[in-house]
C-alpha cells in the first residue's frame, strides 16, 4: 500500500521517516462497545445464557421497583398531623410506596424534636457541616487557616444548636435530633479519634518507653475487645455513677467520648499498619540528617504511612459514620432513631421501608462521597510513584 | 580475640605515621558491640583525622556497616568510646543531635524520601535542623545538585530517577547539611555497572575538596586512588590498616591475603 501523498509530504518536510504504510485499524469487532460486549457477555453459549438470565432478573426487578416507587406510589395524602388520612397508602400496601410519609415527616426525621419554628438552625448547621467538608477536602486549603476555620465553624454550630445568645432561643440538648446529631457525632468523632489514634499507634511502637507502649497496647486491646454498644451503655449508665453528686455531663457528650475512644482504637491499628509498612531506611535517613523525633514523624513517617493506609482508614471512617446510629440504644435521636420514631404513630405504622429508604439515601450520599474522595486522594498522593 | 587486640593496638601507630599532627575527627577506642549474643564489633580502634579519606573493606558480615553506623548512632555501641569532632557519643540526646548535624551519611539503598521532590529532599534538614531560611536552603540545594550534575531534576520525585541519579541526590542531600564528615555505606553496591562510575566520580570530587570521608566499599579502584588509608575488617575486628600501596602490595595478615585474592582474583 502506498501512503497518501499529503501525509508523506509533511513527514518528509519534517525530516521524519516516511511510514511505509498507513496505520491499520483494529478489527471492528475487537474494540469499542461492540467488542466489549462480545468479549465479556457473549463470548460463549454458556456466557450468553448466563447474561440473558441475569438480564431478565435485573430488568424485571428494576421494572418492579419503578412501578412500586414511582408509578403506583402515593405522593400525598389528605390531612396532616393527627388528622392525617393514610387510607390511600394502606390500599396499595405492597404495590406502591407511600412517599406521603416522607412529605409529612421529613422535618421530624431530619431534625427530630428540635422546636419546629427554629428548625432553620439545624438546617443551617447541616449546610455548615457540608461546607466544612467540602473546604477541607480541597488540598489548596490545606494550611494553618483551615484549623481556624474549623474552630470557627464548630463554634457557630454550637451557638446555632444551643442558642441562648444573640437572641436565639435556648434549645436543650435533649431536643436535638436527626441529621445534625449524626453529623456532630461522626465529625467530632473523626476529628478527635484520628489524631488520638496516631498518637496511640506511635506510642505502641515506642520500644524505648515500655510504659507508654504497654499503656497503648492495653488501651487498644481493651477497647477493641468490647462492642461499641456496651461502651455506649457504660458511658450513659455507669459513668455518671462515678461522678460527684450534682455534676452531670451531657448525655450526647458522653456518647461522643465513647465513640471517639472506640474509633481511635480501631484507627490506631490501621495507622500502625502503615507505620510498619515503611522501610527502616526511611527512619535511618531521617535520623542521619539529624531530624528530631517529631520532625521525622511529621515530615517523613506519617505522610508516607498514612497515604499507604488511605483505603482502610476511609473504610473505618465510613464504618464509624454509620456506627453513630448505635446511640439510639441510649435514647439519643440520631438520624436512624428519628426515622424509626417517625412511623410510631398508628396512622403511619407499617411504612418502615419508605422511612428507612429515605435515611439510607442520606447515609449513602455521605458514605459514597467519602469513598469517592478517598479514591481521588489516593490517586493524587500516589502521583510521586508514577514515572 | 588475642590477635585482634594486638592488631588493634598497632592501629594508632600506623595512623599517626600517616597523618601526624592532624586533628582527629573520629576516634573509636576499644569499641565493642553485640547483637544479642552475637559479638559484631570486637575492640575496634580507629582514628580518622581531619580531611582524611578512609576506606573500609572486608567480607560480608564482618561488621563494616555496624561500625560506621555507630559513628552517627544509628547503632549503639555497648563498650568503649566513640568521639566525633571532640564530642563523645553517650546516651545524651544533645550530643547525638550535635554529632548527626556534623556527620552526613549515604546508604546503599539511597533512602531518599519518595514523597518529596528532589529539591525538598535536599532542603528539609537544612530548613528544620539548621533553621535556614527556605530560599537560602533552596539555593544551597541547587548548588549541590549542580555539583552532583543533576540540577535539572530538582522538581522530580525520587521514583522518577535512575539509581545512579538517586544516589547522587542522596550525596547532595547529605552535603546540604554542610557536614564535616561523610560516611558512605557501600554507596555503589545497589547500582548497575554503568551507573557506578557516575557516583564514584562525584565521590572522588568530594574527596578532592578535602572532605573527611569514611567509605565502606568493595570498589578497590576507588580505594587505591582516593584513600589515605584502607581498613580491613573481619569477624568484627580491625585486622589490618595501611596506606593503599602497602595494603594492596604487601598485605601482612593471612586473612587479608585471602580476602584480596578472592576479591581481586576475578
Ligand atoms: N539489627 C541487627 N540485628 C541482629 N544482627 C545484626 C543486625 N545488623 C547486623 N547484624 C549482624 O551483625 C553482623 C555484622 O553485620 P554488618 O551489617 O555490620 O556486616 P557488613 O560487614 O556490613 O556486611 P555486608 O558486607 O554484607 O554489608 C552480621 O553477622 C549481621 O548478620
Ligand atoms: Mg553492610
Amino acid at each position: 500500500m502506498t501512503p497518501p501523498p499529503a501525509q508523506s509530504a509533511t513527514l518528509g518536510a519534517n525530516g521524519m521517516p516516511v511510514p511505509s504504510e498507513e496505520p491499520r485499524r483494529p478489527p471492528v469487532l475487537s474494540v469499542g462497545l461492540l467488542g466489549w460486549l462480545r468479549a465479556n457477555l457473549f463470548s460463549s453459549w454458556l456466557n450468553t445464557a448466563v447474561t440473558l438470565v441475569l438480564a431478565y432478573f435485573v430488568i424485571s426487578w428494576a421494572l418492579g421497583l419503578i412501578s412500586w416507587g414511582v408509578i403506583n406510589a402515593v405522593w400525598d395524602v389528605p390531612g396532616t398531623g393527627a388528622q392525617v388520612d393514610t387510607s390511600a397508602c394502606r390500599a396499595i400496601r405492597g404495590e406502591g410506596a407511600c412517599w406521603a410519609l416522607i412529605g409529612e415527616k421529613y422535618r421530624f426525621i431530619l431534625f427530630g424534636l428540635y422546636p419546629f419554628d427554629e428548625q432553620w438552625r439545624p438546617a443551617l448547621v447541616v449546610v455548615i457541616f457540608v461546607a466544612l467538608y467540602v473546604v477541607s477536602a480541597m488540598r489548596r486549603f490545606w494550611n494553618r487557616w483551615l484549623g481556624l476555620v474549623w474552630i470557627a465553624a464548630l463554634t457557630v454550630i454550637g451557638v446555632l444548636m444551643w442558642g441562648g445568645v444573640f437572641g436565639l432561643r435556648f434549645v436543650e440538648q435533649e431536643r436535638w435530633g436527626g441529621l445534625p446529631i449524626t453529623l456532630i457525632l461522626s465529625t467530632f468523632g473523626i476529628a478527635f479519634a484520628f489524631p488520638l489514634s496516631i498518637l496511640v499507634a506511635l506510642g505502641r511502637r515506642q520500644t524505648s518507653m515500655p510504659a507508654v507502649k504497654a499503656l497503648c497496647v492495653v488501651y487498644i486491646e481493651l477497647i477493641r475487645g468490647v462492642p461499641l454498644i456496651s461502651l455506649l451503655f457504660m458511658a450513659s449508665v455507669m459513668f455518671p455513677l462515678f461522678l460527684p453528686e450534682g455534676m452531670n455531663i451531657d448525655k450526647l457528650l458522653r456518647a461522643q467520648v465513647a465513640i471517639i475512644l472506640f474509633a481511635a482504637a480501631y484507627l490506631a491499628e490501621v495507622v500502625r499498619g502503615g507505620l510498619q509498612a515503611l522501610p527502616r531506611g526511611q527512619y535511618e535517613a531521617a535520623d542521619a540528617l539529624g531530624l528530631s523525633y517529631w520532625q521525622k514523624t511529621g515530615f517523613i513517617v506519617l505522610p508516607q504511612a498514612l497515604r499507604l493506609v488511605i483505603p482502610p482508614l476511609v473504610n473505618t471512617f465510613i464504618g464509624m459514620f454509620k456506627d453513630t446510629s448505635l446511640v439510639l440504644i441510649i435514647g439519643i435521636f440520631d438520624l436512624l432513631n428519628t426515622a424509626k420514631t417517625s412511623i410510631i404513630e398508628p396512622a403511619w405504622q407499617g411504612f418502615g421501608i419508605e422511612a428507612y429508604l429515605f435515611v439510607s439515601a442520606i447515609y449513602f450520599v455521605f458514605c459514597f462521597a467519602m469513598s469517592k474522595y478517598s479514591q481521588d486522594l489516593e490517586a493524587e498522593f500516589n502521583r510521586h510513584r508514577r514515572r | 580475640m588475642q590477635q585482634g587486640t594486638a592488631r588493634a593496638g598497632e592501629a594508632p601507630t600506623v595512623r599517626s605515621g600517616v597523618a601526624a599532627g592532624a586533628k582527629p575527627m573520629i576516634e573509636l577506642i576499644n569499641v565493642n558491640k553485640w547483637f544479642g549474643a552475637l559479638h559484631v564489633l570486637r575492640d575496634v580502634n580507629l582514628s580518622v583525622s581531619e580531611r582524611e579519606r578512609v576506606v573500609v573493606c572486608g567480607p560480608s558480615g564482618s561488621g563494616k556497616s555496624t561500625m560506621i553506623r555507630c559513628i552517627n548512632r544509628l547503632e549503639q555501641h555497648q563498650e568503649g568510646q566513640i568521639i566525633v569532632d571532640g564530642i563523645e557519643l553517650t546516651d545524651d540526646l544533645k550530643n547525638i543531635d550535635a554529632i548527626r548535624r556534623e556527620v552526613g551519611m549515604v546508604f546503599q539503598s539511597f533512602n531518599l524520601f519518595p514523597h518529596l521532590t528532589i529539591l525538598e529532599n535536599c532542603t528539609l534538614a537544612p530548613i528544620w535542623v539548621r533553621k535556614m531560611p527556605k530560599k537560602e536552603a533552596e539555593e544551597l540545594a541547587m548548588e549541590f545538585l549542580t555539583r552532583v550534575r543533576i540540577p535539572e531534576q530538582a522538581q522530580k520525585y525520587p521514583g522518577q530517577l535512575s539509581g545512579g541519579q538517586q544516589q547522587r541526590v542522596a550525596i547532595a542531600r547529605a552535603l546540604c547539611m554542610r557536614p564535616k564528615i561523610m560516611l558512605f555505606d557501600e554507596p555503589t553496591s545497589a547500582l548497575d555497572p554503568e551507573m557506578i562510575k557516575e557516583v564514584l566520580d562525584v565521590m572522588v570530587e568530594l574527596a578532592q575538596s578535602g572532605m573527611t570521608m569514611v567509605v565502606v566499599t568493595h570498589e578497590m579502584g576507588f580505594a587505591r586512588t582516593v584513600a589515605d588509608r584502607v581498613v580491613f575488617m573481619d569477624r568484627g575486628e580491625v585486622v589490618e590498616v595501611g596506606a593503599p600501596t602497602e595494603f594492596f602490595g604487601n598485605p601482612k595478615s593471612e586473612r587479608l591475603k585471602t580476602f584480596l585474592s578472592q576479591i581481586l582474583g576475578h
